[in-house]
């Protein structure tokens, strides 16, 4: 019986502490851990901004299994969190299952798409890669010599594609008679973490002639990097800046603002605007980096004509292809 | 007879180890400066004391229930079948095909039809290493941890190239008709004014894995094919002698034994995720290693032993929400208890043992 009250007297406690964590924001990252310094980092990066400026709080989960999405969705909804934060494209279906019995709680899933006439309480927030990777594909163009480029992406799915499709155009934008190269990692998941590979394939690419890597891989890519920068040409990094990790060995990086996209939904809060949102170079949700560690390598000229085709895009003069639009592209075969 | 008593062989033994397991765990925890008690209230209170965590628990207990069982049919006939978890994969490709392709009326007969599929496509994923080891002397062992490897490249291959609807990023098939969706306990249980198991995953294949422990239990203890099968297990010799074939034995285990593995697919991909993903096993062929050894092989310790995995899975998940004990760390506390009750199980049955004897030479 002693037991008994002391178990409900614990659960108690527990229900008044997860009421003292109302309209709190919460964070559900994906299979691939927190700490994967690219994607799922630049989301914590996100949060841990929100917290500093505001002096808010935050909750936030490492999936372990597949069952856990819903589960993770659901007992945060239950327990007040608002709004809840997903990374990811596989966490759109647990969402659209979920979404309806919490209509009270705003869910957000960034690189995935749940249809917001069916379920009004999710914001899609998507990017336009294709956008930023041209630019830098116009500058891996003009920076290399021997009119050979190259891609490395992770897991071959059509968001990957859409990096890649995007970066072959401001390629040939840039110079009509490069030679694109484009490899994939891998089907599984397993390819956005395997820098191994991605050192491989770089080292392949690298004896074909190029002397530009661009790589879209996760974590797969600090070993295309690495390479780059031991073979003596230059590599783009990708989604968070990652200039610093080869100071003068990679050209510059593809920016996704996937923290600034985390930062701003946990600041909205319980008043967030659902829907879809895409973030473009417009809303400065994608671009290039340009810092100490790659200002000798980026040319005046170069700055010039990217900065130039960036107002162009947003002005609507450039049209660049969406892979993901039609399942194909122009300029790659892949 | 220099034996210690059954009931301390089938309680006392795993009861300490878990003990142990959670002593060596709570000091893990304590290292990294969280609370052990409040960890430890945590995770009963969240797979416990709540229905929807029930509902959790119970859906990691039906993996476990069938991968255990799967173990154990090998262990019977001194075997170790590792490849449970590539079995339970080809069982779940077993599933999508049949509810994809196959509209069925109403999910019993989706559920009697796909439990077939699940059953043959994990049976005949076990049929090779069988063979091989039957007919060529192939260590199962070896060939089941290869075959692991083998289902998860066939798997991805058709989840990638032939069963992924078009456009979608995820390696995983489109979602199954509504006809096949299974009945949740929520659908169950819950009444309007009282919402018991909501938005939980347990489904009727719990009930599943139950018929198949009262299922496995009549097959080893009350037929002439279990019999065998135990012969051939305590001595291969004297089997033989008896006109029992070692081939037909070694087959016929690994058939079933395959085919229980593939019917843990049916939980999570026909009554969870009602899609199969990549990742649709999660490891549990191989918790069913330690299920089974835990559960000393018996289906009633198997059922007990798949319980208590369960709630250490769901009170995982408790405590990745809501501490901030990472992830890995949860994955330490399962580990210590899998090495404790499988690994480690005579570092505590041996001085029990002794002790026993001790006692009982003293009044004797």
């Amino acid at each position: 019986m002693t037991l008994m009250t002391k178990f409900l007297g614990a659960s108690a406690a527990l229900a008044l502490t997860a009421g003292a964590a109302l309209a709190d924001p919460a964070l559900v990252y994906d299979l691939g851990g927190k700490f994967d310094k690219s994607f799922n980092e630049a989301a914590y990066n996100g949060a841990e901004a929100y917290a500093a400026e505001t002096g808010g709080a935050y909750r936030d989960i490492e999936l372990q299994s597949e069952a856990q999405r819903e589960q993770a969705l659901r007992r945060f909804a239950e327990a007040g969190f608002n709004p809840v934060v997903t990374t990811g494209f596989s966490m759109s279906t647990p969402i659209a299952s979920v979404a309806a019995d919490y209509p009270d709680t705003k869910f957000v899933t960034i690189d995935g798409f749940v249809n917001p006439d069916e379920h009004p309480n999710v914001l899609s927030i998507l990017f336009s890669e294709h956008e930023g990777s041209y630019l830098v594909g116009m500058m891996a163009a003009m920076a290399s010599e021997s009119g050979t480029v190259g891609f490395v992406g992770g897991m071959d799915v059509p968001l990957i594609r859409k990096f890649a499709c995007g970066y072959a155009q401001g390629v040939m934008a840039a110079n009509p008679d490069a030679t694109v190269i484009a490899n994939m990692t891998g089907t599984t998941p397993a390819a956005w973490n395997d820098p191994v590979k991605g050192s491989e394939l770089a080292k392949a690419q690298v004896s074909q002639g190029a002397d530009v890597i661009y790589a879209a891989a996760g974590g797969t890519g600090l070993g295309v990097l690495q390479t780059a920068a031991d073979e003596g040409i230059l590599s783009v990094g990708v989604d968070s800046n990652q200039n610093h990790l080869h100071p003068g060995k990679v050209l510059t990086s593809m920016l996704k603002r996937v923290d600034v996209a985390v930062q701003e939904a946990m600041s909205a809060g319980a008043d967030l605007e659902t829907g879809v949102m895409v973030l473009g170079l417009a809303e400065n949700g994608v671009g290039y980096a340009l810092d100490e560690n790659n200002e000798a390598l980026v040319s005046e000229e170069m700055k010039a004509a990217v900065d130039a085709a960036r107002e162009q895009i947003i002005a609507g003069e450039i049209a660049v292809h969406d892979y993901s639009s039609d399942d194909s592209c122009p300029v790659l075969n892949f | 007879m220099d034996k210690m008593p059954a009931w301390a062989d089938a309680v006392l033994v795993p009861l300490i180890s878990i003990l142990l397991a959670a002593a060596l765990s709570a000091l893990v925890i304590l290292a990294i400066g969280e609370n052990p008690v409040d960890a430890f209230r945590l995770m009963v209170d969240g797979a416990l004391m709540r229905s929807a965590g029930w509902g959790y628990t119970l859906y990691y207990t039906t993996n476990f229930i069938f991968t255990g069982l799967c173990v154990a049919v090998a262990f019977h006939a001194k075997m170790f079948n590792i490849g449970g978890e590539g079995q339970a994969m080809i069982g779940g490709l077993g599933v999508a095909l049949v509810c994809l392709f196959i509209p069925f009326p109403h999910w019993s007969v989706g559920l009697l039809v796909a439990t077939l599929a699940a059953g043959a496509f994990g049976a005949l994923w076990a049929l090779i290493p069988a063979y091989l080891q039957a007919k060529r002397g192939s260590h199962i062992v070896i060939t089941t941890i290869m075959f692991n490897f083998i289902a998860s490249a066939v798997l991805n291959y058709v989840l990638v190239n032939v069963l992924r609807p078009q456009g979608a990023m995820d390696p995983a098939t489109a979602k199954f008709p509504e006809a096949t969706r299974l009945p949740t306990f929520q659908d169950i249980f819950a009444t309007a004014e009282n919402p018991l198991f909501r938005g939980s995953p347990a489904n009727v294949t719990f009930f599943l894995a139950v018929l198949a422990c009262v299922a496995f239990w009549f097959l080893m203890w009350r037929t002439k094919l279990g019999y065998e099968i135990r012969a051939f297990g305590h001595s291969e010799s004297a089997a033989r002698y008896a006109g029992i074939s070692p081939v037909r034995i070694t087959i016929v285990a690994m058939l079933i034994s395959g085919g229980l593995a593939g019917m843990m697919a049916l939980n999570t991909t026909m009554g969870e995720a009602e899609r199969l993903v990549m990742n649709a096993t999660e490891g549990a062929g191989f918790i069913g290693i330690a299920v089974a050894l835990m559960g000393r092989s018996h289906p009633v310790g198997i059922f007990l032993a798949a319980l208590l995995f369960g709630f250490l899975y769901q009170g995982g998940a408790e405590l990745a929400l809501w501490t901030n004990i990472p992830r890995e760390l949860i994955t330490v506390i399962q580990a210590l208890v899998i090495l404790f009750t499988g690994a480690l199980d005579n570092m505590v049955r041996m001085p029990l043992e002794r002790i026993f004897l001790a006692t009982r030479r003293r009044n004797g």
